[in-house]
């Protein structure tokens, strides 16, 4: 398809500004304007529109296909979620009021859904107080650690690890290293949940704190998440609990029981919000009381009065993490589905999501083989090992299924798994459904024994076939405006030598 | 089912009989008896009809009627009707981070293009396909800097955005870096104290154009004197300006960056936003975030993919160039639409507009008695506005008479509490215009 720079004609116009109603005509001077033409493109507004639905068109979504995309919990997004979130006197208003002298009064009904939202999550979870601030999951892992620092920090701990399952996702280390903490990591025992007697081993006087995904990316539950609650308490380290599987628990489990003291939720999964093509989510954190003093500013307080305001007062905070309260919008349709669910609406979606993963590892665990044969929760992991072995593996299972028009699950990950195929149905995803992905994947497994040549090679039927990735890498091509000649990569220590000569 | 569950009772039966069950608890034996919750204190569900009710009651208690002149970085523009309706699509929404590219060529090509329209209007050479917001990315930049330089000191011009200057030292409070911030003097950048401070330890000058006050400046001269030093420059920008604003690229900035609210997004109360970044092509490694790229497939047709994916957390866990997972995708893709629908034609007009319309504003504003407008340096379309008294009860005094009027400026500069920055889009019409000024007059007199 052609880009839209690509359909540019020039003098075509897609959008028609207000007409001026002053007679000021004023100049920037000379040399504060722009010289270079800008190159946006010259279009009418057919030409937008058709241009961006025949790209949307390109796209695999919930909306469109069944998505098992494991860790994403791609469940159905409520069009009534949309419907609240262009509520005009929600989406209009300016995050800067409640910054004016009495300007609370002006955003009492956004600073009530916030204020309401944290409670509902605290009941949910069992944690004491909640920031509605965190703009994604791994901003809201690194707003947690940043509050593990603190409390360390006014404790007087010399603290320098955080430890990790070998199973977590990417961003947990990512954090932990760049809130300045280095990495210990624990290997999986033959359950697929993180080694208890390694972790006695590995823990010490300098640990501060554990970061797990409970159920972890293999969706196990450990069962003894209590115990090791216990021994990271006993060397003053933080518990920290990351959500990302948190719609496997809802009503089952709260992490505040148990003795987590931080954790984050991902509300773009549990509580259905559209992934977007990759954002914006929303990451809420929960903190127990040791954590509380060093929430972020400001905090959504209610008052003796019945109002509600923000309070920026609180001496030992980590201080400002994000612009304003957090992206209202995400959380406002997150606050819509929970209030439409309500207790058992929400315990429905954890018992249905688990009831379908594990009808999908029952029906397909003969034929691939299961990472760890046991219930699972949310979420399935198989290896595609023995397919890989007859020439298809996991990759090849993934093009294929493009072509039965099913979006793949995710595929080499968790890297703990050789040829990993991780499934998660979500709960919002019909027996009929299942059945049909199950009597798909039966068929790759019948062709990977008798045509391995006809799965290799897919997809066919989309747009385009297989990419040439390293020719992206290697001949990097970002820009329309740029050649690709134009773009040389260099190492950081090539541009220092550059910078100072 | 209320809880969008497609599963009959049957189809229940069957599957847990298929695994073998009486009962989805026993699915759940790994959560031992002791570990079930404490307390489950939630309302039961409700019907759409009636969680309408409720939300609408909480709509009804925000201000949302009061004719805004706020701005402070966060800006009322009007947004075209196709913005919304394309964004609305669930192709785009209801869609992950594109892993697969074969069947998320629809978003790829759009962060392309998106990536595209970024560079041309910023003047740079590569950007990313977004960041959370323009405060997050001023940051991301900033780490970026200093990875660059492998240098630890940054210098920050007070007329950097308060609340992103506040952002940069709490994300830094635990690492090794030096923040000085220099002053703004007559409303722009403190050029002699800059090269005063500017050694080689510092990694970057952070700059802001148009600054929190709303004036407008040209910092080749500053990029000069910092490549001399071996250090970088960060320009954030307010890209909507940029339609006839000299763009970070034609100051020679290393990094552009800026909020995206501006160009087509709903201001939200707050988000989702858009974090733009942009830089020069040789530092495209070092930048965080999903980059999207051009490639062909196996039978040679162009298509898009993620690229230069050794950068991030999912590959490189504990040494990646930043944690960040998602970017603001349907973001980036609804400001494409917008800058798309507007063209390099419309954009300028607007721009235009909206610097007209301001100057108009500051003209009725100046008309006042015992109001002054700062004019020691020319804006776009905010303004500094000193008033003969206390700013905060102004502007209290305003909403009274259905106008957002301004940000006090003394919330964050001690000492400029009689000061306002006002703001005015190609929304406000002659009419509020002249409303506006008549109650201002009425309040202070």
């Amino acid at each position: 398809m052609q880009l839209i720079f690509e359909k540019s004609v020039p003098g075509k116009r897609g959008y028609r500004n207000p007409s001026p109603d002053i007679d000021v005509h004023i100049q920037v001077p000379e040399k504060y304007q722009r010289k270079q033409e800008c190159g946006l493109p010259e279009v009418s507004e057919l030409d937008v529109v058709r241009h961006f639905t025949l790209l949307s068109q390109q796209n695999f979504s919930v909306d469109t296909q069944f998505y098992p995309l494991g860790s994403c919990t791609m469940k159905y997004n409520p069009k009534f979620n949309e419907h609240i979130a262009q509520m005009p006197a929600f989406a209009g208003l300016h995050p800067l009021l409640p910054q004016l002298k009495q300007g609370e009064k002006l955003a009492q009904g956004a600073l009530e859904v916030l204020y309401e939202m944290e409670q509902l999550l605290c009941e949910i979870t069992g944690m004491d107080n909640f920031t509605m601030q965190p703009l994604a999951g791994a901003h809201g892992e690194l707003t947690g650690v940043m509050m593990m620092a603190a409390y360390h920090k006014a404790r007087g701990n010399k603290k320098k690890y955080i430890i990790i399952p070998d199973s977590a996702h990417g961003t947990n280390p990512a954090t932990a290293a760049i809130a300045g903490y280095g990495i210990i990591s624990v290997a999986s025992d033959k359950n697929g949940v993180m080694n208890l007697e390694e972790l006695k081993k590995k823990l010490n006087d300098e640990v501060a704190g554990l970061m797990i995904t409970c159920p972890d990316t293999h969706g196990i539950f450990h069962s003894q998440i209590d115990e090791i609650a216990r021994l990271v308490h006993s060397v003053d380290g933080i518990m920290y609990y990351d959500g990302a599987n948190l719609n496997a628990v809802l009503g089952r489990f709260r992490p505040g029981d148990v003795g987590f003291d931080v954790m984050h939720i991902n509300l773009h999964k549990t509580f259905s919000t559209p992934h977007g093509g990759g954002g914006p989510g929303a990451g809420p954190v929960g903190v127990n009381k040791k954590l509380v003093p060093y929430l972020p500013v400001s905090r959504v307080i209610k008052k003796e009065d019945g109002s509600y305001a923000l309070n920026y007062d609180y001496p030992e905070s980590i201080g400002y993490i994000a612009s304003f309260y957090g992206n209202f919008a995400i959380i406002l349709r997150a606050y819509a589905y929970t209030l439409l669910l309500g207790k058992e609406g929400l315990k429905e979606t954890t018992d249905h999501a688990v009831l379908s993963a594990n009808y999908i590892r029952e029906r397909l665990k003969d034929r691939f083989e299961l990472a760890f044969d046991r219930f699972c929760m949310h979420e399935a992991v198989f290896s595609a090992a023995r397919q890989a072995k007859r020439g298809v593996h996991a990759l090849d299972i993934a093009k294929f299924l493009i072509d039965e028009g099913i979006h793949p699950p995710t595929i080499y990950f968790p890297l703990t798994v050789k040829e990993s195929i991780m499934i998660e149905p979500t709960e919002s995803e019909s027996k009929q459904t299942l059945d049909h992905f199950i009597d798909v994947m039966l068929k790759i497994d019948d062709l990977s024994k008798t045509q391995p040549e006809i799965v290799a090679g897919r997809p066919q039927s989309t747009p385009v076939s297989r990419p040439d990735e390293v020719k992206a890498a290697r001949d990097v091509s970002t820009n329309y405006f740029l050649t690709q000649k134009d773009i040389r990569t260099s190492g950081y220590q090539d541009i220092r030598n550059e910078l100072v000569s | 089912m209320a809880s969008f569950i497609a599963n009959t009772p049957a189809d229940v039966e069957a599957m847990l009989k298929t695994i073998g069950v009486s009962s989805i608890d026993e699915l759940f034996a790994d959560i031992k008896r002791s570990h079930a919750p404490k307390s489950f204190n939630i309302p039961s569900g409700k019907s759409e009809f009636e969680v309408t009710e409720h939300l609408s009651r909480l709509a009804a208690k925000n201000a949302a009627g009061l004719i805004p002149f706020i701005g402070g970085g966060y800006y009322d523009h009007f947004i075209p009707a196709a913005v919304t309706a394309l964004i609305s699509r669930g192709e785009f929404a209801t869609a992950y981070t594109p892993y697969q590219p074969e069947c998320s060529q629809g978003t790829l090509q759009a962060l392309y293009e998106y990536q595209s329209a970024i560079c041309t209007l910023t003047g740079m050479e590569v950007a990313n396909a977004s960041l959370y917001d323009g405060g997050t990315a001023l940051y991301e930049a900033a780490m970026m800097a200093a990875r660059l330089t492998g240098r630890h000191k940054i210098i920050m011009d007070g007329g950097v955005s308060p609340i992103y200057r506040k952002i940069l030292k709490t994300y830094t409070s635990n690492l090794h870096y030096e923040f000085t911030e220099t002053p703004v003097v007559h409303g722009q950048s403190d050029r002699p104290q800059i090269r005063k401070l500017l050694d080689n330890d510092t990694a970057a000058v952070i700059l802001q154009n148009p600054n929190f006050f709303g004036a407008i400046d040209d910092h080749a001269d500053i990029v000069i004197k910092a490549h001399e030093q071996g250090a970088l420059v960060i320009e954030s920008v307010y890209p909507l300006s940029l339609g006839i604003l000299k763009t970070p690229g034609e100051m020679g900035a290393d990094i552009a960056t800026g909020e995206g609210q501006s160009l087509g997004l709903p201001l939200n109360f707050g988000g989702p936003y858009l974090g733009i970044i942009a830089t020069r092509k040789k530092f495209i490694r070092a930048m965080p975030g999903r980059i999207v790229g051009q490639t062909v497939d196996k039978n040679g047709k162009r298509c898009f993919v993620n690229t230069l994916q050794a950068r991030e957390q999912h590959i490189r866990r504990e040494k990646a160039a930043s944690n960040i997972c998602t970017n603001v995708s349907l973001c980036a893709v609804q400001s494409l639409i917008y800058m798309s629908l507007l063209g390099k034609e419309g954009l300028k007009e607007l721009a235009q507009l909206n610097l007209d319309k301001a100057e108009f504003a500051r003209q009725e504003i100046e008309k006042i008695p015992g109001v002054a407008v700062k004019r020691s340096s020319p804006t776009f379309n905010e303004f500094t506005v000193v008033l003969p008294k206390d700013a905060s009860q102004v502007v209290e005094a305003m909403i009274t008479k259905g106008f957002a009027a301004g940000f006090p400026l003394g919330r964050y500069y001690p000492g400029m509490e009689n000061y306002m920055i006002v703001a005015v889009t190609e929304k406000r019409t002659k009419e509020e215009i002249l409303a506006y000024a008549k109650a201002l007059r009425e309040v202070i007199h």
